[in-house]
């Protein structure tokens, strides 16, 4: 099962220039949908804003080898590493979900346009990363849901209460969820319930691309650009009008613990 | 001055809503972010303040005596146990203060259930429980002297 490609057998029941298309539409609506989100929130305004701010009230010019210095640490600590995490436990939940995503996204993306039917066999790799992949996000996933996750770890809510900051969450989980349930039950053989499975799967997927002017889904394009201005606000001295750190501070106590009230 | 959140700095974490006490620090529904409920039963401990990791909490003064244009800001440092404020006020003066975290070594200060169960005579003295050595005041406490009461006395 690991190992099958299932949009190629799913080509027997719907051309692969469907599955192309529907794919692409699925990109075209995550362009357009953070687009509009950045316009109707006006959040580029105001990062532009902050960001000639911060330039204004620094203490010193940050330089064009600096800039780019910040940028390739904002990219290996801040992105790739989900750095601005100060709890352990969301910070890997963050790293499952985000890698198991792309290694999802990517796989589909390849099989359903470079492999998208029996005579066009897939290498084993690819299936087997949307796999693991899927499972990842699953992982992460659901152990944010239902433990980590605010709401309910500092809230005292319910798992199974829903707001509209769950929207993304909610349709990842779900579309990804479907996703393999769909795939499993394609290598049982049984038509129905997959078409059943396959049609609740394209449901919430396109909820989930569909949906991102009212979810978070465009975090993963804004959130590096604030991760960036942050790490430049401390490089030229502003440092978003927080004190300058401590020197020479007198301790007191020499067996210091890390906070428990959290 | 009760306290705001910067909701583009502020990353849910949730460490305000656990330690607010007067419970008045909670996450909105639309973003999933930090928020102050009720700035009017804000107790301004600051310590949502000292606690958020992402320092995306600020305080605002109340318009009669900070209008706009002032800030408050506080920056926590762990591993050297201080805690530096920078206040802004409206006319551009601008003061720095270093405080500790706390000012006794860990360990020195006993729990309530480290100390002996009090027996029926305590409940009936003036004093509070553990006084007055808990009060740390050497000599004990200061009383009037018996002379000084009957002048006291109308």
């Amino acid at each position: 099962m690991l190992t099958s490609n299932h949009f190629a057998a799913l080509s027997a029941f719907i051309p692969a220039i469907v599955m192309q298309t529907y794919v692409a539409v699925m990109i075209i609506m995550v362009a357009g949908g953070t687009l509009f989100d950045t316009i109707h929130k006006k959040s580029a305004t105001y990062f532009f804003n902050h960001w000639r701010n911060a330039k204004n009230k620094g203490t010193r010019q940050v330089g064009g080898g600096e800039m780019m210095s910040l940028a390739v640490q904002t990219a290996a600590v801040d992105v790739l590493t989900s750095g601005e995490f100060c709890n352990v436990q969301r910070r890997i939940a963050h790293l499952l979900t985000m890698y198991g995503f792309l290694a999802y996204v990517v796989t589909t993306v390849i099989m359903v346009f470079a492999y998208p039917t029996p005579a066009t066999p897939a290498p084993a790799i690819l299936p087997a990363l949307w796999h693991i992949g899927a499972l990842m996000v699953c992982a992460g996933g659901y152990w944010f849901w239902f433990f980590i996750r605010v709401d309910v770890a500092a809230e005292g809510n319910s798992p199974f209460r829903l707001v509209r900051a769950d929207l993304f969450i909610v349709s990842l989980l779900v579309s990804v969820t479907l996703g393999l349930v769909w795939a499993y039950v394609q290598t049982t053989g049984s038509t129905i319930w997959a078409n059943v499975f396959l049609g609740l799967y394209l449901l919430a997927t396109t909820i989930l691309f569909g949906s991102i002017p009212w979810s978070k889904f465009s975090h993963m394009f804004f959130k590096p650009a604030a991760a960036l201005q942050s790490r430049v606000e401390q490089a030229n001295g502003s440092r978003r009008n927080l004190p300058a750190p401590a020197d020479a501070p007198k301790i007191y106590g020499s067996a210091r613990r890390k906070p428990n009230h959290y | 001055m009760p306290t705001f959140v910067y909701m583009t700095s502020c990353d849910g974490c949730g460490h305000c809503v656990d330690i607010c006490p007067s419970d008045i620090m909670h996450i909105d529904k639309t973003h999933r972010r930090a928020y102050n409920i009720e700035p009017n039963f804000c107790w301004e401990c600051y310590s949502c303040v000292k606690a958020c990791p992402q320092n995306a909490i600020d305080c605002r003064g109340y318009a009669d005596f900070a209008p706009l244009g002032h800030s408050v800001r506080a920056l926590r440092e762990e591993d050297k146990g201080t805690i530096s404020w920078k206040v802004k006020f409206r006319d551009g003066r601008e003061k720095n203060f270093v405080s500790p975290i706390r000012t006794t070594q860990w360990g020195t200060i006993k729990g309530p259930a480290e100390y002996a169960e009090p027996s029926q005579e305590d409940f009936r003295k003036q004093e509070l429980a553990h006084e007055p050595e808990s009060l740390n005041i050497d000599g004990g406490l200061p009383t009037l002297k018996p002379k000084q009461l009957q002048k006291a006395v109308v």
